[in-house]
């Protein structure tokens, strides 16, 4: 092991090769060019990526795919870098304190728990100095917002409809650490029953109401909503399959599962933005999406429309919408890192993302076998059936369809019944044999 | 002379669209050319309207007919080919040639060798008694002359003209 994983934690990155974030993990500021190091010269980590989280400060080599983190919880006191004769002609240095304990290692608990502390010192190298960074550095630290993250786990229960009557007399006692919690459901007769189910549904409606008005005065507020909006959306999914389990209710279960969807595509709870990427931003961007797209593109048959992944994206990020060109660019940059999608445009200029496991080949043998097979011989296949057999788009599987017909696959027929697709008979016949019948 | 026996693709659909895809397009267009030569040989049909209309390029049972655009394709094939000609400026009207008038004058100059015919109109052999049951039999009057002039090149034959159009004749020197 590495002299500084004695001290520092190890991160598991995503597929993508980002940090994979805690929950409530929100990224503040990346800073790429920078080398982390001991004060006491015990080991050094060079040029990598920092990244500033609301929980962590993170260091990333993303060639070597190895990151390291220092909670911010276990930092004590921050140096203010020395100005002096030195600092003009060597790179900007910001020094912090890190407790650890008796093992050497870094003590999220803070001084509390701690046995000892080491320095560590960040040295700027990048084209971005540390005056933005220490900014946000002592904002971060004085928000604390770890803190709450450790008090996340209370919640939950009361989310779990057992736990609320299991909790019920003890409800009277607020936790003033959790802000803006909702009050916990007392045990009575009124809850009791269907009426008491739509009652509680209708208490949340309100509920969710109240937070909705609140969100929309003003833009800082809906920012600080957005967290709890997902931690509902989280609650209600979890309802949701709750019900879907006990079979519940037939009627519901079409919206149920729309629903059920649509919260699925709720909260990317970190989204990479220009502000805190900077000139990382498309790599990053890129790298995210990535992550983001990979259930998307499996669910739609390894094939997803550009423009479903930007809605689908961006529905995600909630606030920090992005542009279609940057989506274009991330896309882009796809072809220049270790991702499992590739960006790929048809003939006709329609554009998708595509899984690189997904060849071209298993789908046309796919496509020479369907047209083969029962009615499709006499009839064709249109774009309609070929998207249930393909289990994608019907605009994208007509693509595949142009496609294995621009390869020879197949022909068309342009009839009454619109485009429909046939196995190419053309190529099988010699035209020298062809009239002999005849 | 029976029914004339279509192919079997003939009652596929996408042999009716013109196909967009550059290989299965030339295939395409051999196999109709090919047709169009048949069909009109087994018919005796010399000229294709392009805009009337005309049986084979349609086929009813599986409602599909041709385009006006891969009428033009393929009879413009048939002409690059030398088996088809326009018959006027506009492109409308096109002889099809599925036995090059030298061919014609060959059977033309078998037909009088073996029968020992010296003089003919031209209406005797477009629908003569001596014709009837022979390839000669309902000859393009327009092919018929071309073929004779080649017969005059080579010597083989004389034009000669009636008192009207009808009387027009070939005195033929076979040997």
């Amino acid at each position: 092991m590495e002299a500084c994983g004695r001290v520092l934690q190890s991160v598991q990155l995503t597929a993508s090769g980002r940090p994979s974030l805690e929950a409530g993990e929100v990224e503040c500021q990346l800073l790429d060019a920078i080398d982390l190091e001991d004060d006491a010269g015990a080991w050094a980590l060079k040029a990598g990526i920092l990244t500033l989280t609301t929980h962590r400060l993170l260091w990333l080599d993303e060639k070597a795919r190895r990151a390291w983190a220092v909670p911010l919880g276990s930092i004590g006191q921050v140096f203010a870098s020395k100005k002096g004769l030195k600092s003009m002609f060597s790179a900007p240095r910001m020094r912090f304190q890190v407790w650890t304990q008796k093992d050497g290692r870094v003590s999220p608990q803070g001084s509390g728990g701690a046995a000892g502390s080491v320095v560590l010192t960040i040295v700027f190298k990048g084209r971005t100095g540390p005056e933005s960074f220490v900014q946000k550095f002592g904002e971060v630290l004085q928000a604390q917002a770890w803190k709450v993250n450790m008090e996340a786990p209370q919640i939950r229960p009361t989310l779990d409809e057992s736990a609320v009557a299991g909790e019920a007399g003890t409800s009277s006692v607020p936790t003033a650490t959790v802000p803006r919690r909702p009050a916990p459901f007392k045990m009575n007769p009124a809850m009791a029953g269907v009426s008491g189910i739509l009652r509680k549904e209708q208490e949340q409606q309100e509920e969710v109401d109240k937070n909705m008005k609140e969100a929309f005065q003003d833009l800082n507020g809906l920012m600080g909503k957005a967290k709890e909006m997902v931690q509902l959306a989280e609650k209600m999914r979890a309802r949701l399959l709750q019900g879907q389990t006990a079979g519940a209710d037939e009627e519901g279960m079409g919206t149920k599962q729309e629903m059920q969807d649509w919260m699925l595509s709720v909260g990317i709870a970190s989204p990479v933005t220009k502000e805190s990427a900077g000139a990382l931003y498309h790599q990053q961007l890129s790298r995210q999406l990535a992550d983001f797209v990979k259930d998307p593109v499996q669910r739609a048959g390894g094939m997803l429309a550009l423009v479903d992944a930007y809605c689908l994206f961006n529905r995600a990020r909630g606030t920090e919408l992005i542009s279609p060109e940057d989506l274009l660019t991330a896309c882009t940059v796809w072809a220049t890192i270790d991702v499992p999608f590739r960006l790929r445009k048809f003939d006709s200029g329609v554009m998708v993302i595509q899984s690189v496991s997904q060849s071209d080949d298993e789908i046309f043998t796919r496509l020479r076998a369907l047209v083969k097979s029962g009615d499709a011989a006499k009839v064709g296949v249109g774009a309609t059936e070929a998207a249930r057999a393909l289990g994608m788009a019907p605009a994208l599987a007509k693509e595949q369809l142009l496609a294995a017909e621009s390869q020879g696959f197949l022909c068309r027929d342009d009839g009454e019944d619109g485009l429909r697709f046939f196995h190419n008979f053309f190529i099988d016949i010699s035209v020298a044999t062809a009239f002999e019948d005849s | 002379m029976g029914e004339f026996t279509f192919p079997y693709f003939y009652n596929y659909p996408p042999y009716f669209t013109l196909q967009p895809v550059k290989d299965t397009r030339e295939k395409q267009i051999q196999l109709w050319k090919e047709l169009i030569l048949r069909f009109c040989k087994h018919h005796k049909c010399f000229v294709i309207d392009l805009e009337g209309e005309f049986a084979l390029f349609e086929n009813t049972s599986i409602q599909r007919k041709l385009s006006f655009e891969a009428r033009e394709q393929f009879l413009g094939a048939l002409i690059a080919d030398g088996r088809a000609e326009w018959l006027d400026k506009n492109h409308r009207k096109c002889l099809i040639l599925w036995r090059r008038i030298q061919d014609w004058a060959d059977l033309l100059l078998d037909f009088v060798r073996e029968n020992g015919i010296e003089l003919m109109t031209l209406e005797e052999i477009i629908s003569g008694d001596e014709t009837h049951g022979t390839e000669l039999a309902g000859i393009d009057r327009g092919v018929l002359i071309r073929a004779v002039k080649i017969l005059e090149q080579r010597g083989r034959a004389a034009m000669f003209k009636g008192s009207s159009t009808d009387d027009d004749g070939v005195k033929f020197s076979p040997n």
